[in-house]
Parts: C-alpha cells; sequence; structure tokens
C-alpha cells in the first residue's frame, strides 16, 4: 500500500498513542517515538508500529508517534488507522483470532 | 544566720545535693511582669544567623528539618541558602524527608555545603538529580520508625534541628496549628519535629507567628527548644494544607477499595475495639469509605485509628465509629482542627508512632493496615522508591513499620498503571520486605503470602477472588508486555535502611 | 447457567483507556461503541481500535458486545465486518425500525462469516429500538431471527421522536418500555432497558431501577461502572424468593427421581413457566453470590 498523503490517528491522552504518518521519498520506515515509557517498552512500540506497517503493506513511511503508555492493540489500531487514512481506499482484511 | 554548719551532715558524700551553704547574696528575683518578661528575655533570636551562631554550627555536622510543611515548604531552602552564605561546608542533611520543592539543595550539593543526606522519600528533579549519580556520597533513606530509632540510640545524631513551626511562644512551645484567630497557615501534627526536638543538641524553631506565653497545649515543648527565629513566610498555603483530602471517584480504585475492606472483614480482625491504619490517598483512603458502612451496619466501634490522619477519619471519630485517634501527621485542614479541639485526637511522635525499639510503639499495636506501592514482586517484597525506569521517585514514610506492626498488612495496588506493571517478577528496590506483606489487592483480584495459612483460609472462604502473586503477575504482563530491564552503572546512589538499620537493598545511578 | 445480563456497561469505542479496563468492572455485559458516542471523523479510527482489542484481551467471564453504526450507511457495513470477523462478540443493532432491518443485517452477516469462515449462525444479534416506529414494530422485530438475543429500548432518541421529554417519573416510557418487554416475552428472548444519564443522583437511579425490575426486565444499560453494584443489589432475589425456587426444583428432581408425570408442589401444579422461573431466580442469586453453587446443585 502505498501512502499518498500525510494522515494522523490517535490522540495525546493518556493510555493513546498518536502517530503521524508521513509518504517518504527512500524505501524503509522511519520512525521517530517521543514515549512516557521510552526506557521500559521504546524498544517494543518501535517494533510493533514497523511490524504493524509491514502488515498492511506500507514499506516505505517516516513515522511520527508521540506514546502516552499505550498497549500493544492501540499502537496497532492508531498505525492501522493512520495507514488507511493516509492510503485512501484500500480494503483492510480484519483477520481473525491472532492470540 | 544559719545555725549549722556542713559538716554536722552525716553521709554527706553519699547526699548528692551538699555543696555549699545558701546564700541570698547569689539569687536577684526578676520583677519584671509575664509581659515584659515575654518582650524581653526570650528565646527569640534576632536572625537565623544569630542563632545559628548561638547554636554553635560547625562544618560536618548533622542538621534535621521536618516535612509536614509537605510541598509547601520553605524552611529547608531558607536555612540552606543561609548557611552556604555564611560559609558552611560538608553538612549532613538528615531530613525526615525530601518534596519536589527541595531541588535546590541541586546547587548546595554541587558547592559543597551538602556532604551528604539522610531522608525518607525523595521526588522531583532533585530525585532525578541523584539518581543520575549527583552526590558522591550514597543518600540514606529510613523509615519514620527506623529514624527516630536511630536518633534515639544516637546511630544519628542531630547537632542542630531547624523545626518549622506555625505557631510558638517566647520560650519555645510550639505547634503546627493556631489557636488564637480563626485564620492562617496550619499542618497539624508535629510527630516528626517532635522526635527531633527531643534528641538533638540544638533546636531553633523557626516560625511567622508568635503568640504568648504559653501556647498550650504544646506539641513541641519549650524545654526541648533553644532559640526562636521569626520569619514573614513561613511556606506556600497551598502547599501545606489542603481543603479537604477527598474520596476518589476512579471506579478502579473504589474496587479495589471495596475489595480491600472485604478482605479486613474477612481476615476475622474486623471485630469491636478493633485498630487499623488506612493510606491518605487513592484506593487505600477509600476503604474507610467502606469501613465506615460496614461498621455501621456490624455495630464494631475502632478502639483507635493511628496515621496519617485525614479528614474522613476524623468524621469516624466524631461520629462515635473510631474511639480514639493518634496523630503523627495531618493530612489536612478538618484534620488539624480536630488535633488542635478534640480532647481524644492525640499528638504523637515518630518515636512514639513507629520506633523499632519500643514494645508498646503504636503501630505495634495495629490490627489492619492498608498501604499502597508502586511495585509489588512475586515474593511479595513491596518498592515504594523507585520507578519502573530506575529513577527515584517515592518515600519509605511508614510503610515496612506499620506492615511489620499489624497483624495483617494489606497492599492496595492496580495491576498496571497506563502500561506500567505493578506486579513483577522482582522489584526494582526492595524497601519492605515480603515476610511482613500478608495480603496484595488489586482490581483483578487478590493473594495472599502463603506464609498465612489461616489468613488465606478465610479469605478464600469468603468467596473473594483469590489468585497466586505469580498469576497476577502474568496477567499483568500479558496485558502491557515484558518491560525492558532498565540499566544501572555500578555507583550506589542509595542505601535503602531496614527499620533496624541494616541494609536491604541499594539503589544505583541510572545510565544515560 | 444462562447468560445474566442484569448490567450492560457501555463504553466509547473511542477511549483506550476505557477500553482496557472494561472487562475489570464485575458487570455482565461489556457494549463497545462505534456509534452515537463517536464523533464522525473519527469512526473509522474507533473500527480499528475496537478490533484490535477483541483480538487481544482477555474477554472471559463476560458477554461483549459492539453497537455498530446503522447499516444504511457504508460505515455500518464496514463496522460489521470489523467485528464479526473476531469471532467474539454479539452485534447490537440501533436504531431498529423493522424486522427488515434485522434481516438486512442478518444477511450482511452471514456473508461475512461465509467469507472468514466463520461458524455459520454462531453470530448473535441485540436489537435497539429507539422511535416510535420500532416501538410499533418490537413485535415482528423480536421475532425476527433466531440470531436475536435481546431487545433494548434507547430512550433519548425515542423520546425525541415521541415529542416530549425524559421526565423522574418516566411516564413517558411507559408504552415504549412494555412494548418491548412483550415482545421480548413473545419471542423469548431478553429485555434491556435504556440508560440513566444522572450518574450522580444514586436514589433517582435506584427508583429506576425498581420500576424497570417490577415491570419485568432482565437488565439496565449502564454508563459508568459505579452504576454496576446498585443493580445487581436491587436483583438479588429475596430469600423468601429463593427458598420457593429451590423448593420448585427440589419438587422437580424428586418427581424425575420417582418416574412422576405429573409434579406438584403444597398441591399446586408446577409447571414450564413455574419451573423457568425458579431457574432464573437461582441463577440471579447465584451470580449475587447469595446462593453457593453446591447447594443449589444438591
Amino acid at each position: 500500500m502505498k501512502i499518498k498523503n500525510a494522515a494522523l490517528a490517535g490522540t495525546m491522552e493518556s493510555s493513546d498513542i498518536m502517530i503521524t504518518l508521513e509518504p517518504s521519498k527512500e524505501k524503509g520506515l522511519v520512525i521517530e517515538l517521543d514515549s512516557t515509557v521510552e526506557k521500559q517498552f521504546g524498544r517494543k512500540i518501535r517494533r510493533v508500529i514497523g511490524d504493524t506497517l509491514l502488515e498492511v503493506g506500507v514499506d516505505s513511511a517516516r513515522v511520527v508517534a508521540v506514546d502516552k503508555g499505550a498497549l500493544d492493540c492501540v499502537i496497532r489500531a492508531r498505525v492501522k488507522t493512520a495507514a488507511y487514512r493516509a492510503g485512501g481506499e484500500e480494503c483492510f482484511h480484519w483477520g481473525g483470532d491472532i492470540k | 544566720m544559719h545555725n549549722f554548719s556542713l559538716d554536722q551532715i552525716p553521709y554527706s558524700d553519699e547526699l548528692v545535693c551538699v555543696k555549699d551553704i545558701f546564700n541570698a547574696k547569689n539569687i536577684v528575683k526578676n520583677t519584671r511582669t509575664l509581659s515584659e518578661r515575654e518582650e524581653l528575655h526570650n528565646k527569640i533570636a534576632g536572625s537565623l544567623e544569630e542563632a545559628v551562631r548561638l547554636c554553635g554550627l560547625k562544618d560536618g555536622m548533622t542538621i534535621s528539618f521536618h516535612h509536614h510543611f509537605r510541598n509547601g515548604d520553605y524552611i529547608v531552602n531558607l536555612v540552606m541558602g543561609k548557611l552556604a552564605e555564611m560559609g558552611f561546608k560538608h553538612l549532613v542533611v538528615a531530613a525526615s524527608s525530601l518534596t519536589d520543592c527541595h531541588y535546590p539543595l541541586i546547587e548546595h550539593i554541587k558547592s559543597g555545603v551538602v556532604r551528604r543526606i539522610e531522608t525518607s522519600g525523595l521526588w522531583g528533579k532533585l530525585a532525578e538529580a541523584v539518581s543520575s549519580g549527583l552526590m558522591d556520597v550514597p543518600m540514606v533513606f529510613r523509615s519514620h520508625g527506623g529514624r527516630a530509632g536511630a536518633i534515639e540510640k544516637g546511630e544519628l545524631p542531630i547537632d542542630v534541628a531547624f523545626l518549622g513551626a506555625l505557631s510558638c511562644d517566647p520560650y519555645g512551645n510550639a505547634n503546627g496549628y493556631i489557636r488564637d484567630k480563626d485564620e492562617g497557615i496550619m499542618c497539624g501534627s508535629m510527630g516528626y519535629a517532635k522526635c527531633d526536638s527531643q534528641n538533638a543538641d540544638k533546636t531553633i524553631i523557626i516560625t511567622n507567628h508568635i503568640v504568648h506565653y504559653p501556647n498550650a497545649p504544646f506539641g513541641i515543648s519549650e524545654s526541648d527548644v533553644d532559640y526562636i527565629v521569626k520569619v514573614d513566610e513561613i511556606g506556600d498555603p497551598a502547599g501545606i494544607m489542603s481543603g479537604a483530602t477527598r474520596f476518589t471517584s476512579n471506579p478502579k480504585e473504589l474496587m479495589i477499595a471495596e475489595m480491600a475492606s472485604k478482605v479486613i472483614v474477612a481476615s476475622g480482625r474486623f471485630k469491636d475495639g478493633f485498630s487499623f491504619q488506612t493510606g491518605t490517598g487513592g484506593a487505600s483512603l477509600a476503604v474507610s469509605r467502606f469501613l465506615r458502612d460496614m461498621m455501621r451496619a456490624k455495630k464494631i466501634r475502632a478502639s483507635f485509628a493511628l496515621g496519617g490522619i485525614t479528614g474522613s477519619i476524623v468524621d469516624l471519630h466524631e461520629e462515635g465509629l473510631v474511639r480514639k485517634l493518634l496523630d503523627v501527621q495531618s493530612f489536612d485542614l478538618k484534620a488539624t482542627q480536630s488535633l488542635r479541639d478534640n480532647r481524644f485526637h492525640q499528638q504523637i511522635s515518630a518515636s512514639y508512632y513507629a520506633s523499632p525499639y519500643n514494645e508498646g510503639t503504636a503501630v505495634n499495636q495495629l490490627d489492619v493496615v492498608v498501604l499502597s506501592a508502586l511495585e509489588v514482586d512475586c515474593n511479595y517484597n513491596v518498592n515504594v522508591l523507585t520507578g519502573s525506569d530506575g529513577v527515584i521517585r517515592g518515600a519509605i514514610g511508614g510503610h515496612p513499620d506499620t506492615a511489620y506492626g499489624a497483624s495483617v498488612s494489606i497492599i492496595v495496588v492496580p495491576l498496571t498503571r497506563g502500561r506500567i506493571p505493578c506486579i513483577v517478577k522482582n522489584v526494582g528496590t526492595i524497601v519492605t520486605p515480603g515476610k511482613i506483606v500478608d495480603v496484595i489487592v488489586t482490581e483483578h483480584g487478590a493473594a495472599v503470602n502463603p506464609m498465612r495459612k489461616n489468613l488465606r483460609k478465610r479469605i478464600l472462604d469468603s468467596g473473594l477472588p483469590l489468585f497466586e502473586i505469580e498469576e497476577l503477575q502474568q496477567k499483568a504482563e500479558k496485558l502491557v508486555g515484558i518491560p525492558d530491564t532498565i540499566p544501572y552503572t555500578d555507583k550506589v546512589v542509595g542505601v535503602v535502611t531496614y527499620r533496624d538499620g541494616t541494609v536491604i537493598d541499594l539503589i544505583r545511578q541510572i545510565k544515560e | 447457567m444462562k447468560q445474566l445480563r442484569r448490567t450492560m456497561l457501555y463504553v466509547p469505542g473511542n477511549n483506550p483507556g476505557m477500553i482496557k479496563d472494561a472487562g475489570i468492572y464485575n458487570a455482565d455485559c461489556v457494549m463497545f461503541d462505534l456509534e452515537d458516542s463517536v464523533p464522525v471523523a473519527e469512526k473509522d479510527a474507533v473500527r480499528f481500535l475496537v478490533n484490535e482489542a477483541l483480538r487481544t484481551l482477555d474477554l472471559t467471564g463476560k458477554e461483549y458486545l459492539v453497537r455498530v453504526n446503522a447499516l444504511d450507511s457504508p460505515l455500518g457495513i464496514a463496522d460489521l465486518e470489523a467485528i464479526v470477523s473476531t469471532r467474539k462478540v454479539v452485534v447490537r443493532l440501533p436504531k431498529t425500525e423493522s424486522a427488515q432491518d434485522i434481516l438486512q443485517c442478518e444477511r450482511e452477516i452471514k456473508r461475512i462469516e461465509r467469507e472468514y469462515g466463520i461458524e455459520p449462525g454462531s453470530t448473535r444479534m441485540m436489537a435497539a429500538v429507539e422511535s416510535a416506529a420500532g416501538v410499533l414494530n418490537a413485535k415482528e422485530i423480536a421475532a425476527a431471527s433466531p440470531r436475536l438475543i435481546g431487545i433494548a429500548i434507547g430512550a433519548e432518541d425515542y423520546v425525541t421522536d415521541l415529542k416530549t421529554t425524559r421526565s423522574a417519573s418516566g411516564v413517558e416510557l411507559m408504552f415504549g418500555r412494555s412494548m418491548i418487554l412483550l415482545a421480548a416475552r413473545a419471542a423469548g428472548i431478553d429485555a434491556i432497558d435504556t440508560v440513566y444519564s444522572d450518574v450522580n443522583n444514586e436514589e433517582g437511579f435506584r427508583e429506576e431501577v425498581r420500576l424497570i425490575r417490577q415491570l419485568g426486565f432482565d437488565g439496565k444499560s449502564i454508563i459508568n461502572p459505579r452504576q454496576i453494584s446498585a443493580v445487581h443489589e436491587i436483583f438479588t432475589p429475596s430469600l423468601k424468593e429463593i427458598d420457593k425456587a429451590l423448593a420448585v426444583i427440589e419438587a422437580i428432581k424428586e418427581a424425575n427421581r420417582k418416574g412422576s408425570g405429573v409434579i406438584a408442589l403444597n398441591g399446586k401444579m408446577i409447571d414450564k413457566p413455574v419451573v423457568m422461573r425458579a431457574q432464573r431466580t437461582i441463577d440471579l442469586a447465584v451470580a449475587s453470590k447469595v446462593l453457593e453453587k453446591e447447594r443449589e446443585n444438591a
């Protein structure tokens, strides 16, 4: 899926993460993270953002994330929402049980 | 004029009082009136500087402060600023606790005015700086009882105590409240200050309100006070006293509180004449609300409540549900007024409250205590000092004292705070050892220390959701994931002591 | 034991903090909302939030529902896809006007079940009636599909449709409530009452709960966890009711042991409605923890 425009999802409320997705000229994902739990979960959060983008077929983008302690499922949801908003009318397969 | 001589006294060497013959010339009666004397012959020093000089403070000595003014304290910064100005160096600061507002100490540490610090707690910029390795000498953390015990035993000798008070007469009878007028700043009990005043070599009271002699009933006695300094600004009223400590309306905290109160009922300790202590915020305070309903329903009265006294505990007392209040620190205006006005609301010193060396110590008479925590681990160890990022952010307070002393100790804690797990495999810093921690209550259910077999059975039989602590830890982990471990250097920045002064854990510097 | 629905906790889908905590309160049911509590600009975001939450969080011990947007817009269809695919929730359809709305929803659900390889018929539904037309069609709505587990009334929109306002006495809701209840009973499904918005008026809330319990409702919609315990308390059967119910069940067991066809208790015949009521009383008693599960089975 190609990122056509910049898009935003999420808020800066506690337990949420604000994801800004921008198109990038280079291949690969550049992730900038500002998190209240950087030391404990910074590494994990970056990985979840990256994995989720790859899952929805985004392999080139710039991500700015402001995290206030969001759980992984919230991060995934916000990343997918941003991708959906940035990519236009792509159809999402909702999958099923992942656990 | 006298018709006897000293050699007429048999066994005079055994009689301690026998020295010389009385001579009326040695007496000069002071015929001034009380009000003249108050004005002319008193302990009020001309300035803080003068009081310091009169006390004979020297480099390297130990000075102390109380923390009854909470985050509105001006005393520590005022005194340290003055001591720095006067050129003192290498002082040991033994505060009963320190808060966010004490960050100016950073400069005094850097400039060598302060060599080392002892405290119950540390917050804000100063705490972050210490965690980042600001000080050469590690900070010593003590519980309230541990500090009182160490002071009384001479392990922590105080040379000069600087104690803020909200009213003081010219001879040093001091209180944390005002009696002679309706408005003014009040902090209530001066329990930590009492202990210092009774043991320090020299005690200076710093007050904004001199009243007439005698300022009785008094919290601090004149016989323990050497000098008095009057200042205009004693502290920030908003930081010193809160209007009323409100019950939380957070549904999660209420749920935890309700479960904790059910644990108390199931524990077998909920009988007429029982005694308890609750925390002063969040879920641990709200427990008293649920207890009240149950006490009224079952017609059970408590013999006393200990604390950390808040307006809601005072309400229980005034309703007749709690017979007596023992108060080492008052948390809001209502508690302060009650301390001043209610006959059976008694001010107690830190030593009376929690010293490990007295059998009758108040914490030893508790049936139940409800405490909070930053983290709890699978061995029931509790951390109240360092956050999950390894930075110092908390206070020991009376945690291990009450956990030890109470027949049943209950820790109320949410499973997670945001993304941070509160039930973990191993806590970052052990403050209260698992051996004295009995029940953990979270919103997902409770866990009972396996050493308390009878207690466990009672709680299980009551139908409360009971888990192994490992199950709760797994639930937390499943929810938030496994946090990365925090990297530390080898440098020790904090020594955490148990009540008896033995070292229970070390705090190390965060690696940047 | 039949699923109890005494309390149905509303959780706005647009609030990650509330979503992750929804399961800790002891409501019988939790309903994530994608509809009226969500601003239009965020309707796509909540679909993702609720879908991810349902796939990850521990959902045991409660029934979960999701209120989707009405199916007259593409929003509703996308919501259904996101929700039904998780295989974990009951679909709550808002603003149901007629049996047609139920059938349309059922058709969409059937398609999604087929596409995702979900057991056909396993996704259940709840209808919410929020208008005059809906109330008048309640009987047909409640009977429209075997997937329906309950029918609810949404007072705010209904009362607006009637061109009146909500009052403390609730007289304007009397007919609507009764119709929903009768429709539920005729179709053999649950009847759920509307929310009570004034969270701080505990006495007013209790009065309303007592009223709807007496009317025969199975449960109430809840907007704040603080409301849960009052509802459970009021729905707890009295000791007298419990003893009577236990006697009925005992009589059935006795009759079965003897192989007797006709069952009587205290000279009265016990027929099926009596037995069902007795069982329901026992279920409520066990859920309220006033009865031990063992005693019930003894």
